[in-house]
């Protein structure tokens, strides 16, 4: 627990100061970026209890360092078709109101700095799914970055 | 010292801290209203906990400072820097005291008037609007018709006035004080306020969790040393192995509280509870220092104190009743608490009314609970349960004290999600006791780790009855499993299909682990055993707690995750209209059966044929060692729980064995007085028909019969026990032989004991009546209701509910049963009671104790019967002629 990271501190995912900086996974080659700050630790795949009876969104739990943290398939949350054979999947490890939660990526890739006038709202046309669990979106050189917005997406998983 | 005397002081010192800020700050801003709402919150927690622990002179100094306070904070005065100096005065007397308290466990000597009077001056300053009440002083102010600055002025200069006209008692007095609170504390230094602290819940949850890591981590370790061997590692991981079980009993010994602090409002609201419904109850708490996990007590506290006012408002009858009913006057509620195999059981006890179960079943029928004709095929017990369903109360008067609508399913929810479970024991005119039994600790509990198709899930050991290994014999019906477990079917579930799991994997389903939750039982069936493992509890992350199936997770000590059941969800799935239709399935009443079903214990004792005694009468099975035995009067005792057990050999020995061997006995009771029968060996319990085939002349025996294939002699329990206790029958039996020339007669025994019902069933089937055993007269009446015929009935006297007298009266009324002869039991047998019993109707009159008498009384009204027929018959044969 090397990182862990108040509250307070990512207040980074609003869109006005200056610039902000983002872990980027990739999920099916759409990049996605996840504010550094939440993140508590990036695991390799490790195995997974399956949690029989959940939805599908949750593989499983899985023990890191004597917590007990649920994996959620973001493939899934988003509706983007299971791809057999990715092998080398990786866990985002965040924590959140006490809990703990992995978020299963294909891959996780290098840590950015964006300019906030970058950043735009959701465009109308994406995907319901795709809007739930994000928070904007950044323009950045022949790419788009989606932002996640972990707790939002949470909160669908819950209700 | 009193342990809730320790709580008040600590947590007093600590609001004195506070005052003493608090009241300077006032003195800064005098208007402030939140601080004196701080201010006088204090003061009344301080003065409500003094009046509650029986601290007068401190109740009466904060009482009045609060009435000051209570002014300021009404606006009615203000905070000038006079009252605040008063109120500091005020503070530093009642630390006085507190020391003082804290020294002897008594309040000092001596009084406070110097500055009640003056608070009261104060306090009366304007005194026209303010409560006459008690301590309404002889002096009113006038100026209270005045204007309000004037009013106010006055209530400054007031207390100057006083303490102008009171000055010469002051200064020694609060000399004395000031010595006696300065010095003493500051030598000793250890205070209570300085040697407990406060530490926030969250810091030690996180030990908690620190110390459950380091566990796994120091498992690990050892599981790697363990691969070499003469490792520099070895020794050091020893110690840290050694370190590290120590910190974690320690941190979980910072969770552990006695659980008297949950049950130290209880009796106030007793007491009160006494004042308002005009009862004497006698409150007393038995294992107070008994400690559990404070979250534990957290969620226990509510559950029991509904309970504990539950049994003295619904329990207890009314002081009238009581007496009536020939109890004395103060009912008895008692709240026990011990440890049993690593849970607490909690026992709440009352000597009032016991459970009404007529009802009981009234309400459940008019809730839609069962039908009427359901509920009268269960058992008294099985309807007891039925106050655990939501929406139950049996008050129909709502009181002020219970019955708001929180009834006893919400206790049992809550006990139920702590993984513990509640039980109750009630009996008609005696009382009823309520059982609950919690763990020590969420944190750490023991559970069975099961597989099913690959996947490991811990069971809460709690709930875990046995486990029954099978190969082909699970039946079904419709596809649904059931197992025939000791003459019982079992509903069975499969994990596989619980929690859908889909596997290539062939089913091969081997073990049963039978599960009780509540009184139901159940099977689940698992592919695989393990241990049972001391698991961490950890709650399941909130985006999984929608699967009500579990309870949830842990981490094992080889570091894999999985999954706690809970077992009172899947009950409610294997059988979703369970308690009635459950118990239905296990009352297996045969309305119109005689001789039913009895569980026999099969055990050995010397030559012979294997003997066997109804389990019923078998109240314990316990092991001695031959060491313990005494000789004392000629008969061996033992001491058991604090008594001297008369001990017997059933093999007629009567040496005490000259090794120290642990020999088994069996255990029989009967109003407080215990025997123990010692036996070889006890080999099993056997549930079958009672059938004596062949009668017995020898001492000891009441006759042969078929158990389990083979001859088997039933002992004669009542031969042992005039064995060891003389007196207990005081009539001597004369020899058997009564043969069996009761025929077919049938024969009603209504007896509330069930030892004497199972003493005399055998007795008069030997006689060869067949018996009906019931153990009540309303239960008698039921049987009367639906017609059927008995040649003769023979009922005890002294019973709860229905009494002998009332009962012979009822049946003479006009029932069926009008011609059916009587016979009275019961432990009188003196002439008035023999004259009540002829008027009641009974025909004969026998002691209880006399079981000749019995048989002998019962050939009198059959011969007599016939005699009777006889001579109508010739009557009739005269009339015709």
């Amino acid at each position: 627990m090397s990182n862990i990271v108040k509250r307070e501190d990512f207040s980074v995912i609003s869109p006005s100061e200056g610039n902000q900086e983002f872990v980027t996974i990739k999920i099916e080659n759409q990049l996605f970026g996840i504010p550094v700050l939440m993140i508590n630790d990036v695991l390799n795949f490790q195995p997974i209890t399956k949690v029989y009876l959940a939805s599908p969104e949750i593989r499983g739990i899985l023990n890191l360092r004597g917590h007990i943290v649920t994996a959620i398939d973001l493939r899934c949350v988003l509706g983007v078709e299971k791809d057999e054979t990715l092998d080398e999947e990786m866990i985002i490890v965040i924590e959140e109101a006490g809990q703990w939660f992995g978020f299963i990526v294909d891959e996780v890739g290098d840590v950015i700095s964006l300019p906030d006038e970058n950043f735009e709202n959701n465009p109308g046309t994406m995907d319901d799914k795709w809007k739930k669990a994000s928070s904007g979106v950044y323009r950045m050189e022949g790419e788009l970055l989606v932002v996640l917005n972990i707790e939002a997406l949470l909160n669908t998983l819950i209700s | 010292m009193d342990e809730l005397l320790e709580e008040f002081l600590t947590e007093a010192n600590e609001s004195m801290d506070v005052l003493d800020i608090e009241v300077i700050r006032l003195e800064q801003n005098p208007d402030d209203a939140e601080i004196i709402g701080n201010i006088f919150r204090v003061m009344h927690t301080i003065k409500g906990t003094c009046g509650f622990l029986g601290l007068p002179r401190l109740e009466k100094v904060a009482h009045r400072a609060e009435n000051v306070l209570g002014r300021v904070r009404e606006n009615e005065i203000q905070a000038t820097p006079e009252i605040v100096s008063l109120i500091l005065e005020t503070l530093d007397r009642i630390k006085g005291i507190l020391v003082s308290l804290e020294q002897t466990e008594a309040e000092p000597e001596g009084d406070d008037d110097d500055i009640t009077d003056r608070l009261d001056a104060i306090y009366n300053g304007d005194a026209g609007d303010a409560p006459s009440g008690e301590e309404a002083p002889a002096e009113e102010n006038t100026s209270e018709s005045t204007v309000e600055e004037e009013g106010l002025t006055a209530e400054a200069e007031t207390p100057e006035e006083e303490q102008a006209e009171t000055p010469p008692p002051k200064p020694p007095v609060e000399e004395k004080k000031e010595t006696a609170v300065a010095k003493q504390p500051a030598k000793e230094g250890g205070s209570i306020a300085t040697q407990s602290i406060r530490v926030n819940v969250d810091v030690l949850e996180d030990l908690m969790n620190f110390v459950s890591e380091l566990v796994l981590t120091r498992n690990q370790l050892i599981q790697v040393a363990r691969n070499e061997q003469d490792s520099l590692f070895t020794t050091p991981l020893q110690r840290l192995s050694h370190i590290t079980t120590d910190l974690q009993e320690t941190v979980m010994k910072t969770r552990m509280q006695p659980i008297g602090s949950a049950w130290s409002k209880l009796p106030r609201i007793i007491r009160d509870l006494g004042n308002d419904l005009n009862k004497k109850i006698d409150f007393t708490m038995i294992g107070e220092d008994t400690e559990l996990d404070r979250q534990v007590i957290e969620m226990i506290r509510d559950p029991l104190m509904h309970m504990v006012r539950n049994s003295a408002d619904h329990g207890l009858e009314s002081t009238e009743g009581r007496l009536a009913a020939g109890k004395p006057e103060a009912g008895k509620v008692t709240l026990s608490a011990y440890h049993e195999g690593g849970y607490i059981i909690i026992e709440i006890a009352d000597d009032g009314q016991g459970l009404n179960t007529e009802k009981i079943i009234e309400k459940a029928v008019a809730n839609g609970l069962a039908t009427e004709e359901e509920m009268r095929k269960l058992s008294d017990q099985q309807i007891h349960l039925f106050i655990f369903k939501p929406g139950f109360s049996t008050a129909t008067e709502v009181t002020s004290v219970s019955g708001r609508g929180v009834g006893m399913d919400v206790v049992r929810t809550n006990i139920e999600k702590i993984g513990g479970s509640i039980e109750l024991n009630s009996v008609t005119g005696q009382g009823s006791t309520f059982y609950i039994k919690i763990p020590l600790t969420l944190a750490i509990m023991p559970a069975l780790i099961v597989e099913s198709a690959g996947e490991r899930f811990a069971i809460p050991q709690l709930s875990v009855i046995e486990l029954v290994r099978v190969k082909d014999n699970i039946e079904y019906i419709n596809g649904a499993p059931l197992l025939r477990l000791r003459n019982h079917l079992l509903a069975l579930t499969s994990l596989r299909d619980l929690l859908h799991i889909d596997t290539e994997e062939e089913n091969k389903d081997r073990y049963i682990v039978v599960s009780q939750v509540g009184s139901r039982n159940f099977g689940i069936m698992v592919d695989k055993v393990f241990d049972v493992e001391e698991i961490v509890v950890k709650p399941v992350s909130t985006v999984l707690q929608n699967i009500p199936l579990y309870a949830g997770n842990t981490i094992l000590g080889d570091g894999n995750v999985i999954m706690i059941l809970d077992p009172n969800s899947i009950a409610t799935t294997v059988d979703q209209d369970s308690a009635a239709s459950e118990s239905l399935a296990d009352s297996d009443n045969d309305a119109e059966g005689f001789n039913e079903n009895t569980d026999f214990l099969l055990f050995s004792a010397g030559q012979g044929n294997p003997k066997a005694v109804s389990l019923s009468l078998v109240s314990r099975l316990e092991k001695v060692w031959s060491g313990n035995i005494e000789r004392s009067n000629n008969r061996f005792v033992v001491q058991y729980r604090n008594h001297l057990m008369p001990l017997i050999w059933a093999n007629g020995q009567e040496e005490i064995p000259e090794e120290n061997i642990e020999m088994p006995i069996l255990v029989f009771s009967e109003n407080e007085k215990m025997m123990g029968l010692v036996v070889d060996d006890i080999v099993d319990i056997i549930e079958q028909e009672l059938s004596i085939e062949l009668l017995s002349d020898q001492e000891g025996s009441i006759g042969s019969a078929i158990i389990n294939g083979k001859a088997t002699d039933i002992i004669d329990v009542s031969y042992y026990i005039e064995k060891a206790f003389g007196d207990w029958f005081a009539s001597q039996r004369s020899a058997k032989g009564d043969a069996a020339e009761g025929g077919s007669k049938k024969i009603l025994l209504v007896d509330d004991s069930s030892f004497f019902r199972n003493l005399l069933s055998p007795v008069l089937s030997v006689a060869g009546y067949q018996v009906r055993a019931v153990k009540s007269a309303e239960e008698a009446l039921v049987l009367c209701e639906k017609g059927l015929i008995f040649d003769a009935i023979v009922s005890d006297i002294e019973m709860p509910g229905i009494s002998g007298f009332e009962f012979a009266e009822t049946i003479k009324a006009g029932s069926i049963w009008e011609d059916t002869p009587l016979i009275a039991l019961s432990a009188h047998t003196t002439p008035e009671d023999l004259e009540k019993g002829h008027q009641a109707g009974f025909s004969d009159y026998v002691s209880k104790t006399n079981r000749d008498a019995l048989i002998e009384s019962l050939r009198d009204i059959f011969n007599a019967s016939f005699k009777a027929e006889e001579l109508e018959e010739e009557l009739e044969e005269q009339g015709a002629a």
